[in-house]
């Protein structure tokens, strides 16, 4: 039997050109058709997409689904529904998880534990066995199932002559090194940013130039090697820097902003609740307003969550001892709406490429990519045989956020009790909503 | 009137919750206690029934006596618990030790612990409706304000003793212009954090003088100065306040050798000989005889260390009954 769902009445997105009025047919889970008015056929599902925008469904870069290992705070089922009800249809998991995605029996556990699940994951291998970064893991046999993307996330590969030969190993698989940019001997065991916050409060910080110096000596490395690399979670704005001019210059490098850091500055931490505490830390908000400038100049190639689940009981100890961390699929996208100015006047187009289309170029996860992991394509164009993957986003709303309305499994979330004004109206996967009307599909 | 002028029945975490007066409100009261440490009998029924139970997550022999000393003084009971923080490691979260001992039903818990924020975190992770006042008795390289407390008392009382005027009912008269020099470890100390705050709210100026790599990031923000040449304004200041090195939180790696520390920021017999006359040298204590403080200078008369013990008591005193509500006026009575 045919399956037929219309999203009638929404702002679409397109990946050039301005958006416009229109409705998109979906048929068996691939667009069938795109105009500005389309009858709907019979027994089609009709989804009300008035005052929204209509774009590809969301695709995060960096996301800790916690399974294997950590199931109490977080499993790859609550976790792949709380990106459904953010408006992801597909999210890179990190692998450090117990045992760390180091091998190829790791990533064949975790595609077959994503199977049936809210949406497409797609696991990261690590660079180094273990994430000791002591010795490569074997990342051949992990890009053989479909893995393009290697990090050790948590942990910057600290030997600059192994993440050399990573990434020289890398570019000889054609897959990309993902940096978690942070030289522990500068950081030194801070909790937070060093600033005038963490000398007030008494508590350990680590300066900014413990990111910059890694992004600096990889681009070294990058240039050296030719080699491609992406920066996770970016938080100073030197080091966005260095990257949008490397990348100028022609280097094959891309780099990411997580929605925290465009969102709260390090005075939070002033509550001592740990739930502020995330590595990189939250920095001071003149670096903040930076970033959201740097934005909106389009030196970030991708907003990505590093959602990090923790349980209360992981959460309820002193700022010293509890794990860094925040939730970030469900609100990503009104943070990142935020940091670029609002819903007046928003650049649509800027706001799909930065949340879809090039995070799943990154991922490899478009259509025309070469795909071994069994997933359909993301971050496409609303154009006729797409993918059905697509994210209805509710331009004028007023959503309020409470631990009820969480979906993940641990609720550390910076967000709560705000108020958002933009919110996900539908997710779809495949041509099937996995949220429908503001609620996710079970 | 702010919240600020007056401990009566708040917690008190930082030398931050008190403003001026709330600050001369807690000097004063000392002074009433004091006068009851002297009895022969140094014992008031003032806190009879309450329970005052010290919770240490972290070594200290001074200030845990100090406040038993200062709550049995008062007739408060006294429950004494000592928490390994292995016991963090054997998988009880902090808060649910803290609730544990919140449910013994304790009226005040003088904490502390390692990691800066703990005792704030006690604040809101109460599911007793807030029954339990909090005392932050030194919380990681956070604040000390008890200390800082009993410092500003000992330095009034001196100074008031030079001029042959009583202490008592003197307010914040003698912080007015004083010039306090900080010396030392001040990045990891939580005892310079809470000094710099409750001196400056006396109305003092305070200085700072450190090797660089023991000075916090950032401190010209917290409306001090920051003195580099530490004889010359050893011959400025009116009191000076050494700090120990903190090792236990990794000073050492910060100054390469103690003798080098003394060369340089020591209180040796030769500065002491450039202070002054009149100023006083504080010490929280313990003291690292030859490092930081020669040992002729740590026993000279203008040295207030043991006197600083002393006070901490009555100064203990004052803020168990002000946190636990006693009114000030009310205290003639209740020091009978």
């Amino acid at each position: 039997m045919t399956t037929r769902l219309l999203v009638q009445g929404g702002t679409l997105v397109f990946e050039a050109g301005p958006p416009s009025r229109g409705d998109v047919l979906v048929e068996d889970g691939r667009i069938a058709a795109v105009g500005e008015h389309l009858d709907a056929p019979p027994g089609a599902h009709v989804l009300d997409a008035s005052g929204c925008a209509v774009g590809p469904g969301l695709v995060d870069l960096h996301a800790h689904l916690r399974e294997p290992g950590d199931e109490e705070a977080e499993t790859i089922e609550s976790g792949a529904r709380a990106a459904a009800c953010g408006g992801f249809t597909a999210v890179v998991a990190m692998p450090n998880t117990m045992p760390a995605c180091d091998s190829a029996s790791v990533v064949t556990d975790v595609l077959a534990r994503a199977r049936g699940a809210a949406c497409e994951v797609a696991p990261a291998g690590a660079i180094t066995l273990g994430r000791r970064g002591e010795a490569l893991a074997p990342m051949a046999e992990m890009a053989e199932r479909g893995v393009v993307l290697f990090t050790d996330d948590g942990a910057g590969v600290q030997d600059g002559d192994l993440m050399r030969r990573g990434l020289e190993y890398a570019k000889g698989l054609g897959v990309t090194l993902a940096q978690h940019c942070e030289d522990t001997s500068l950081a030194a065991g801070g909790v937070m940013h060093e600033g005038k916050w963490s000398s007030t409060l008494g508590l350990r910080g680590q300066p900014a130039i413990a990111e910059t110096a890694m992004v600096a000596r990889d681009l070294g490395l990058v240039e050296l090697t030719g080699a491609r690399l992406h920066f996770l979670h970016l938080s100073v704005p030197a080091s966005v820097r260095l990257v949008a001019a490397a990348r100028e210059r022609g280097l094959p490098v891309t780099c990411e902003v997580a929605p925290h850091h465009l969102t709260f500055d390090d005075s939070h931490c002033a509550s001592y609740d740990p739930m502020w505490k995330v590595n990189p830390p939250l920095r001071p908000a003149s670096m903040v307003d930076e970033l959201m400038s740097l934005l909106r100049d389009g030196a970030f190639d991708a907003v990505a969550t590093d959602h990090a689940p923790h349980p209360p009981e992981a959460k309820d100890q002193t700022f010293d001892d509890a794990p860094s961390g925040m939730l970030g699929l469900q609100h990503a996208l009104p943070a990142t709406v935020d940091a670029l100015g609002g819903a007046d006047g928003l650049d649509l187009v800027a706001l799909f490429a930065l949340l879809s289309r090039r995070p799943a170029a990154i991922a490899r996860l478009r259509a025309g990519d070469e795909r071994r992991g069994g997933h359909s394509a993301h971050g496409g164009d609303l154009s006729v045989g797409s993918d059905g993957n697509l994210c209805v986003v509710d331009l004028d709303c007023d959503h309020r956020v409470t631990a009820r309305t969480l979906w993940s499994k641990s609720a550390n979330s910076p967000y709560l009790r705000q108020r958002h004004s933009v919110a996900v109206r539908h997710t779809i996967l495949r041509g099937t909503p996995t949220k429908l009307d503001g609620a996710v599909v079970q | 009137m702010s919240d600020r002028d007056s401990l009566l029945g708040r917690d008190l975490l930082s030398a931050a919750d008190l403003s001026r007066d709330g600050v001369v409100e807690v000097l004063e009261v000392a002074e009433a206690f004091a006068e009851v440490s002297s009895r022969s009998v140094p014992k008031v029924p003032t806190l009879r029934g309450k329970l005052v139970a010290t919770l240490f997550f972290e070594e200290s022999t001074r200030t845990r006596l100090s406040f038993e000393t200062a709550a049995r003084r008062l007739s408060a009971d006294v429950a004494s618990l000592s928490v390994a923080t292995s016991s963090v490691k054997k998988g009880e979260s902090l808060k649910d030790t803290y609730r544990t001992i919140e449910a013994l039903g304790a009226d005040v818990l003088v904490v502390r612990h390692p990691s800066s924020g703990a005792p704030f975190q006690f604040t809101y992770w109460s599911d007793l409706d807030r029954a339990t006042r909090v005392i932050n008795a030194g919380d990681g390289c956070h604040e000390h304000p008890s200390q800082a407390l009993l410092d500003a008392y000992s330095v009034r009382a001196a100074i008031c003793a030079q001029r042959g005027v009583a202490s008592e009912g003197s307010g914040a008269s003698v912080f007015d212009g004083l010039r306090v020099l900080i010396v030392g470890d001040v990045r990891h100390s939580r005892v310079a954090r809470s000094e710099i705050i409750c001196y400056r709210a006396l109305g003092a100026a305070v200085t700072l003088c450190a090797p660089g790599s023991l000075l916090p990031r950032d401190a010209e923000d917290w409306g001090v100065e920051v003195a580099d040449d530490f004889e010359a304004a050893l011959k400025e200041a009116d009191v000076v306040s050494l700090l120990r090195l903190q090792l236990e939180r990794g000073s050492g790696s910060s100054v390469p050798s103690l003798s080098e520390f003394t060369a340089t920021h020591g209180l040796t017999e030769r500065r002491a000989a450039l202070l002054q006359p009149g100023a006083v040298v504080t010490h929280p204590g313990p003291m690292a005889r030859g490092v930081e403080i020669a040992s002729s200078v740590a026993d000279a008369a203008n040295a207030l260390v043991t006197r600083q013990v002393a006070n901490g008591v009555a100064v203990r005193m004052a803020i168990l009954y002000l946190v636990l509500g006693g009114a000030p006026s009310l205290l003639g009575a209740a020091s009978q």
